[in-house]
């Protein structure tokens, strides 16, 4: 299978999603410049993180305009599937692909660190190398990232396990602490109805390699592979001894 | 044509930015600041439009582009010209 990941003004983990990708997980991937019209023939669109557009007016309110995102949009309708990471999620938010919207962190500060986050519907093609309920340590650094959706349409959401990962503690409880940005039900990750379109604010492809601190941001990219290719994922099952991280 | 467009964050929105400041309002001795809510300003300079005109513009450049429906809500006004 193949990846796109797609470049904005102001992306900044155009590369180390592509080196996760390409060089950690084996997978083909391409960069899609955002003024183009072609998604090349790939299986699995990235929007990667960053601050398109410099952020100006709302996160993601620009980069959803850019011709490519036509495509992606259009692609998405049809069923590809589509992983928007941090600004990729602001944008899946804007352009409608994905219910609600983002506003700043309830204490108004970038947020820059590992969190842990909890699977919640491991059926989908973004989790399901993972287990329900397995915590997952990933980092975020966003300012953003306060989820915010109207209570019937959240309601909506749990009702059709639309809710992918909260944030949690380290020993998996959903808590008002490990809430770090604010987010209504410690929202870090979603999906669409259709669950061919997933968002989250924290970075998996800066947790691709031990030696980054955690490994356990692959668990999202093999489970595309897995969905999507006939490959086997270049996947270790790693136990990794929780003592040695915060 | 000059118009003014006010975004604000809905009433059942949280505005943590709001928050702050009227916590800043109240250290400073401002208790009689009840709530305070942040907004975006932004004025459009339209060419030739007629007022009937900017009645149908102005709102649906609002809702497209300027404000989130989901989080926002948005007020205008012409400032200059008719």
């Amino acid at each position: 299978m193949k990846f796109g990941v797609v470049q904005f003004p102001g992306s900044n983990c155009d590369f180390d999603t592509l080196y996760a990708l390409q060089n950690v997980m084996k997978s083909p991937t391409v960069l899609l410049w955002h003024k183009d019209h072609d998604l090349q023939g790939v299986d699995c669109v990235v929007l990667p993180g960053g601050f398109s557009y410099g952020d100006y007016l709302r996160s993601g309110a620009i980069a959803r305009f850019s011709p490519l995102m036509q495509e992606v949009k259009a692609f998405a309708r049809k069923g590809g599937h589509v992983l928007g990471i941090c600004n990729g999620f602001q944008i899946l938010l804007e352009l409608g692909l994905l219910p609600g919207a983002m506003i700043r962190n309830k204490n108004l500060k970038f947020l820059c660190r590992h969190v842990h986050i909890r699977i919640e519907n491991e059926k989908t093609a973004f989790t399901r190398a993972g287990r329900k309920g397995q915590v997952l340590r990933i980092p975020i650094a966003h300012f953003d990232g306060n989820y915010y959706a109207p209570a019937r349409v959240l309601k909506d959401m749990e009702r059709h396990g639309q809710i992918v990962f909260r944030y949690c503690d380290a020993a998996g409880n959903i808590t008002e602490e490990a809430n770090v940005n604010g987010s209504l039900g410690n929202i870090a990750g979603i999906r669409n109805r259709e669950s061919n379109v997933l968002g989250l604010m924290p970075h998996p492809e800066r947790a691709a390699e031990a030696l980054l601190g955690s490994e356990d941001g692959r668990t999202i990219f093999a489970s595309l592979i897995l969905s999507l290719g006939r490959r086997k994922p270049a996947r270790r099952p790693v136990r990794r001894e929780r003592a040695r991280h915060d | 044509m000059k118009v003014r467009i006010l975004v604000s964050f809905k009433d059942s929105v949280l505005d943590p930015q709001g928050q702050t400041v009227k916590n800043a309002l109240h250290t400073m001795g401002y208790g009689v600041v009840k709530d305070v809510r942040q907004g975006k300003v932004f004025e459009l300079e339209l060419e030739g439009a007629t007022k009937k005109e900017a009645e149908a513009l102005v709102p649906e450049i609002a809702r497209r582009v300027l404000a989130n429906p989901i989080i926002e809500k948005f007020d205008w006004q012409i400032i200059k010209g008719r």
